[in-house]
């Protein structure tokens, strides 16, 4: 590993960066149909959703199916705070996404420390069980969510031409800071922490690693992201209800979008989110709600796992850097025979 | 000379079977102990309750003077680690960073880089005692069995503990990487290290550790320099005849 390569490797990236994010804040000025534009606002708010869950999912190995519920919970934390207000320029509510995020992360960590006390197969169920949880507050604590009936959202005085637009750039400017966030832990040792903890818990704990401690950040991190993309998402659509804000679909698609892309890399999840929101949005305008776009999802599911199972990204690195393959799964099942008192 | 470590009737059933059954004994600070006997002795059980991963039944810990309930991280903390007959390594993350994540950094520095400059010399430095200076940017998941064994062991010394405890160091290796291993053992011990290890090759053993613990049924039956042990009949009773 040179110097120079190092160098050459990091104006790369920076390259790809600066055009990743050029050509999307150009992208409005070159879609000028309505349904597009809404296919484009979808997308960004799904990468949002995917690289946020990754920090989790991904990077710490906990494949939370719970998010759908944070999703949730950050858009009735909008929609009660904006509903039969005057929102003026209607610029008001895209502010308000950050500390929606931030108190909805807060809020979050004393149920993921116990949630997280949990692994694997029985984390996935103890999270869904969470989002069944919050759905069913949401119908039945009437006074707050309005139930069945839901909360419509004020719509604000928006140019009809470039309606979306707003949407759009607020979502994009979430998706850097997330893919911000998702950079520094990826390059500091709060991602090694969590790498470690994936392949083998028991053995980090043994190490020193502050596995309690890294576990609540990374889910913090995801929860505050996942929870402003609801609240801008809620805003986007004005109205709430438990069904259409606390979906299962919404908490499988960002799983779905990273296994796709690759856990655990950067742009997995983005690419993931890129090539799946397009199509259900697709699929969706098609079949209109008929929900066949579901089945669409299982077969894609069954593709990754069978073909990809690392996802794309891990897979395109491996090609183009021949070595033996890397013994993970091998090392997990192995930990797992071994994993001393059971 | 002191004990840095003593277990006190520890123990551990599992279901009708004592695994340990009211084993104590101490480890001198600075000593190079051997915990040796036949399969199902109670070494391996030992070793999870001294290092925090399974809870006993009964007994106490005893380290640095303290009495502690053990659990992994807080062990860590206090300076002792311990390795894992198959050894465990991260298999996503390179050599190096298998080393560097095993510093046992404090919580505040959870948000500087994977690997600083300080923290690579240190590690690197130790990997090329280990030889395994070569293979530090692949990913661990890529190494052999001996290389792996060698770099659980380089990773638990990157922490500076005060004692380490090894899990069957050349079970499985080459003798070239057995050898490596107990030149290591050797110059941690020179450096003030104190070691525990469980280990079935008894030339090995003999070499290395003084004095030596020999269990069976779930408690020591002789404690001694090892040419105490190989006299004592009562283990050529129950430990080579378990052999034959």
């Amino acid at each position: 590993m040179s110097a120079r390569g190092g160098a050459l490797r990091r104006a790369r990236s920076g390259g790809l960066w600066a055009g990743f994010f050029a050509a999307l804040l150009a992208l409005p000025v070159v879609l000028n149909a309505h349904w597009l534009l809404n296919i484009a606002v979808f997308t960004l708010m799904f990468a949002v959703l995917a690289t946020a869950w990754n920090l989790v999912g991904g990077y710490a190995g906990y494949p939370s199916l719970g998010h759908g519920a944070l999703f949730g919970i950050g858009a009735y934390a909008e929609a009660l705070l904006f509903a039969g207000r005057d929102v003026g320029a209607g610029y008001g509510p895209f502010l308000a996404a950050a500390p929606i995020g931030v108190a909805v992360a807060l809020a979050a960590l004393p149920v993921a420390w116990i949630a997280m006390r949990t692994r694997a197969e029985v984390f996935a169920i103890v999270t869904i069980t969470l989002l069944f949880i919050t759905q069913a507050l949401a119908f039945n604590l009437r006074g707050l969510t309005g139930g069945a009936q839901g909360i419509a959202l004020p719509v604000p005085p928006f140019a009809e031409r470039t309606f979306e637009w707003p949407y759009y750039y607020a979502l994009l400017a979430l998706l850097a800071v997330a893919l911000g966030a998702a950079f520094a832990v990826d390059r500091t040792k709060l991602g090694s922490a969590l790498l470690a903890i994936r392949a083998d818990e028991d053995k980090a704990r043994g190490v020193g690693v502050h596995v309690t401690f890294v576990k609540l950040l990374a889910f913090g991190l995801s929860a505050a992201f996942t929870a402003a993309a609801g609240a801008i998402w809620a805003y986007y659509v004005s109205f709430v209800y438990p069904q259409f804000a606390i979906d299962p679909f919404i908490a499988i698609a960002m799983v779905l979008m990273t296994y796709l892309g690759g856990r655990a890399t950067l742009w997995g999840p983005v690419l993931g989110a890129f090539l799946l929101a397009p199509a259900q949005q697709l699929l969706a305008y098609q079949f209109g709600s008929s929900r066949l776009y579901l089945v669409a999802y299982a077969a894609v599911f069954l593709v990754v796992i069978l073909a990809l199972p690392r996802g794309i990204v891990p897979t395109l690195a491996a090609a183009r850097q021949p070595g033996p393959a890397y013994h993970v799964s091998v090392d997990r099942v192995r930990a797992r025979r071994e994993r001393i008192g059971s | 000379m002191n004990n840095l470590l003593e277990v006190v009737g520890l123990t551990k059933r599992y279901g009708g079977i004592a695994a340990l059954d009211d084993c104590r004994f101490g480890v001198a600070e600075g000593s190079i102990t051997g915990l040796i006997g036949p399969n199902g002795s109670g070494k391996t059980t030992a070793f999870n309750v001294i290092s925090g991963y399974v809870r006993p039944d009964a007994g106490s810990v005893r380290f640095a003077g303290r009495k502690v309930r053990p659990e992994p991280a807080k062990m860590c903390r206090a300076g002792l680690v311990r390795t894992f007959q198959h050894p465990r390594v991260f298999g996503t993350l390179t050599a190096l960073e298998n080393v560097v994540v095993a510093a046992a950094p404090p919580w505040w520095a959870t948000l500087t880089p994977r690997v600083r400059r300080r923290d690579r010399d240190r590690a690197l430095a130790l990997m090329e005692e280990f030889g395994l200076a070569g293979v530090a940017h692949q990913p661990a998941g890529q190494l052999s069995h001996g290389q792996r064994k060698l770099l659980a062991f380089a990773a638990a010394l990157m922490s500076e503990p005060r004692m380490v405890l090894l899990d069957e160091p050349s079970a499985g290796v080459s003798p070239a990487v057995a050898e490596v291993m107990e030149r290591h053992i050797k110059s941690s011990h020179a450096a003030g290290v104190t070691f525990l290890v469980v280990e079935h090759n008894l030339s090995f053993v003999m070499r290395l550790c003084d004095p030596l613990i020999v269990m069976a049924r779930g408690r020591p039956i002789v404690i001694g320099p090892p040419a105490v042990v190989q006299a004592d009949p009562g283990v050529l009773d129950t430990y080579l005849g378990a052999w034959r």
